[in-house]
């Protein structure tokens, strides 16, 4: 175990330069003087030159780059040109709600996805296999933007079961101490606060689960046929087991590895989906952080949280990784 | 030589030594008798009629702006309403279809042929080279793909050509694993080991005897690509940060219609209908195709 765990994290760490790096070239290799390219046309010269400073664009690029890897080995991400905050403090107050959407997303998922990809298997050429299958198609064919206001249009206009936008209702007053706002909400000890902040979630969640919910159930389905065409099976049933333990204890289990492996992959899309669904709500989060940064020219910004959103990705399938090492010997040992 | 290898092995048993269908023939065979291959197609083929017919099919101009009849639900006159400048929006979605069908075949083609050089150099050339590419293809795809893509908008700036660009590069790995995987199972074959014995060159290798037979996958990828890429460029023009107003795109309309949709809900509604239409028709094909490419799936 020891080996698989240092071998991967051998794999990882160019991988992590990898993303550094490219970021790092991506906004200095621009053609001609990339302080004033990224400055925009009507800038003056005091903004080029403020551009060049924010960038450390004055010096030659190795030192740049030694000077570039060293401040973010310290967690130093430098200041917004925008706004004069600290990005790194800024950073941590917009991922944190996107990560808690994307999380909520996933639960969603797989609440509605696994349940329906495993009935579709056990109910074949039923009406139940022939609705998951053609909705897990329209779910991978609709953008989760339009889904987002149809959503709004329906269950929040015309039903008015939802808000129709925001993170809470504006003037609740919610400490912010994770910035996880279902966490800070419920840390208020007022159940009134943490429902309208989980009231405010229901619609996001719900839309961008629909990509994740559709791909879940597909392949929670076909993994499940193949599981219960198996030998162990058809052995298990031979020794007279009743279906339910043959699905639940023997069937099931099995079924599930393909299926997490896929949520594993997921992350990058979940947070993908997450830019457009914040967007489409008004929500807080890393989209609206990076859309503003990007109006507004604040390029340390733009490079800033680009790198930590990926990186946040590296280290997490890195970790999704290990845990299935430890869950499946086989991984660890192919 | 390719072509030989791309033909099933001649059976005797039908038709009396008869060689059997190639492997075209017969995908082409199968992807016929699925009927939702064929009402993708047929989704695919009339949209594409659509876009190259648009100022025929449509009724109105569809930047001609009047005020008079701003926000106006469907009827008889505007099939789909009218925008806020009064615009209609029928035209505006028949005029995006052009757009959107030309950013997807053109994200899509981009990442195609980067991905396919890439994928064959790999898997051909083995050793450094093989690690090399795939090292970079693992940190492209370690990047959430809309945050680079923005990222490469962000500094190459807003546009349907830059946002058609941000997609491509986006979507390059996937074709330089596909192409990688089906590259180095050909790759070990006989009639490969064949034609390097008689003295071929490298690019005469990969060109003639090694790309045929890794086709079926990529045509596969690109079918489906292309459906993902019309959503995904259609994303960026929703952020603002592709197709510019006042062009018709199915993605900057959603975002025109975002800031109306309680009281005019079809300006958003029609224009998300054709990205849906249009993306599940793809995805038809590109299923039915896979399943007409591998047999053993069906």
């Amino acid at each position: 175990m020891r080996g698989y765990v240092l071998r991967r994290i051998a794999y990882v760490l160019p991988v992590l330069l990898g993303v550094v790096t490219v970021v790092f070239l991506a906004l200095r290799l621009i053609p001609g003087d990339p302080a004033v390219a990224l400055a925009g046309e009507k800038a003056s010269a005091a903004q080029i030159e403020q551009m060049r400073e924010a960038l450390g664009l004055n010096r030659p690029l190795p030192v740049q780059y030694v000077d570039f890897v060293a401040h973010l080995a310290r967690g130093d991400l430098g200041r917004s040109i925008r706004t004069g905050g600290d990005i790194r403090q800024e950073l941590i107050e917009n991922f944190a709600p996107t990560i808690e959407l994307s999380i909520a997303a996933l639960l969603v998922a797989l609440a509605v996805g696994l349940p329906a990809g495993i009935l579709a298997a056990l109910r074949r050429r039923t009406p139940i296999e022939y609705g998951t299958m053609l909705g897990s198609l329209v779910g991978i064919s609709m953008p989760v933007f339009w889904i987002g206001l149809m959503l709004i249009y329906w269950l929040g206009a015309r039903a008015e079961w939802f808000p129709l936008s925001g993170t809470v209702t504006p003037g609740l007053d919610i400490p912010a101490r994770t910035h996880f706002y279902t966490i800070d909400g419920a840390l208020t000890g007022d159940l009134a606060v943490l429902g309208d902040v989980l009231w405010h979630l229901v619609l996001p969640a719900l839309t961008l689960s629909t990509i994740t919910m559709a791909i879940v159930s597909r392949m929670a389905r076909s993994s499940m046929l193949e599981v219960l065409g198996s030998d162990y099976l058809v052995t298990a049933r031979a020794k007279g087991l009743r279906d339910r333990v043959v699905v639940l204890r023997h069937a099931l289990r099995n079924a599930l590895i393909p299926v997490v492996t896929v949520v594993g992959l997921q992350l990058g899309a979940l947070l993908s989906g997450a830019v457009l669904t914040e967007t489409v709500f008004g929500r807080v989060g890393v989209g609206r952080y990076i859309l503003n940064a990007i109006t507004a020219r604040d390029y340390p910004v733009v490079q800033a949280t680009v790198i930590v959103v990926a990186l946040f990705v590296v280290v997490i399938s890195l970790v999704v990784d290990l845990v299935y090492a430890i869950l499946d010997p086989r991984i660890r040992y192919a | 030589m390719a072509r030989a290898s791309a033909t099933a092995v001649p059976s005797t048993i039908e038709g009396g030594g008869r060689a059997a269908p190639s492997l075209w023939a017969a995908a082409r065979a199968r992807f016929m008798r699925s009927g939702t291959g064929k009402l993708g197609a047929a989704i695919l083929l009339l949209l594409g009629l659509i876009a190259v017919f648009a100022g025929q099919v449509s009724p109105y101009d569809p930047v001609h702006q009047d005020f008079r009849i701003e926000r106006e639900p469907p009827s008889a006159a505007h099939l789909m309403g009218t925008d806020e400048f009064g615009r209609d929006v029928f035209s505006r979605v028949v005029w995006g279809a052009r757009v959107s069908l030309q950013a997807g075949a053109v994200a899509a083609s981009i990442a195609l042929v980067v991905g396919l050089l890439l994928g064959m150099s790999a898997a051909y050339y083995r050793g450094r080279t093989d690690g090399l590419v795939m090292r970079a293809m693992d940190v492209l795809l370690s990047f959430p793909y809309l945050l680079l893509a923005i990222g490469i908008v962000a500094i190459l700036g807003p546009g349907l050509l830059t946002a058609m660009i941000a997609i491509g590069i986006v979507y390059i790995p996937n074709y330089a694993r596909v192409v990688r995987g089906a590259v180095l199972s050909v790759g070990a074959r006989d009639f490969v080991e064949a034609a390097r014995a008689v003295g071929a060159r490298d690019g005469r290798v990969m060109w003639l005897h090694v790309l045929p037979n890794v086709l079926a996958p990529i045509i596969v990828q690109t079918t489906l690509n292309v459906g993902t890429a019309i959503i995904d460029t259609a994303g960026l023009s929703f952020l603002g940060l592709g197709t510019q107003p006042p062009t018709p795109d199915w993605g900057n309309m959603l975002s025109a219609g975002r800031s109306y949709i309680i009281d005019s809900p079809w300006i958003a509604t029609f224009p998300g209908v054709a990205i849906l239409v249009t993306v599940l028709a793809f995805n038809l094909v590109g299923d039915a195709l896979r399943d007409a490419f591998d047999p053993r799936l069906l």
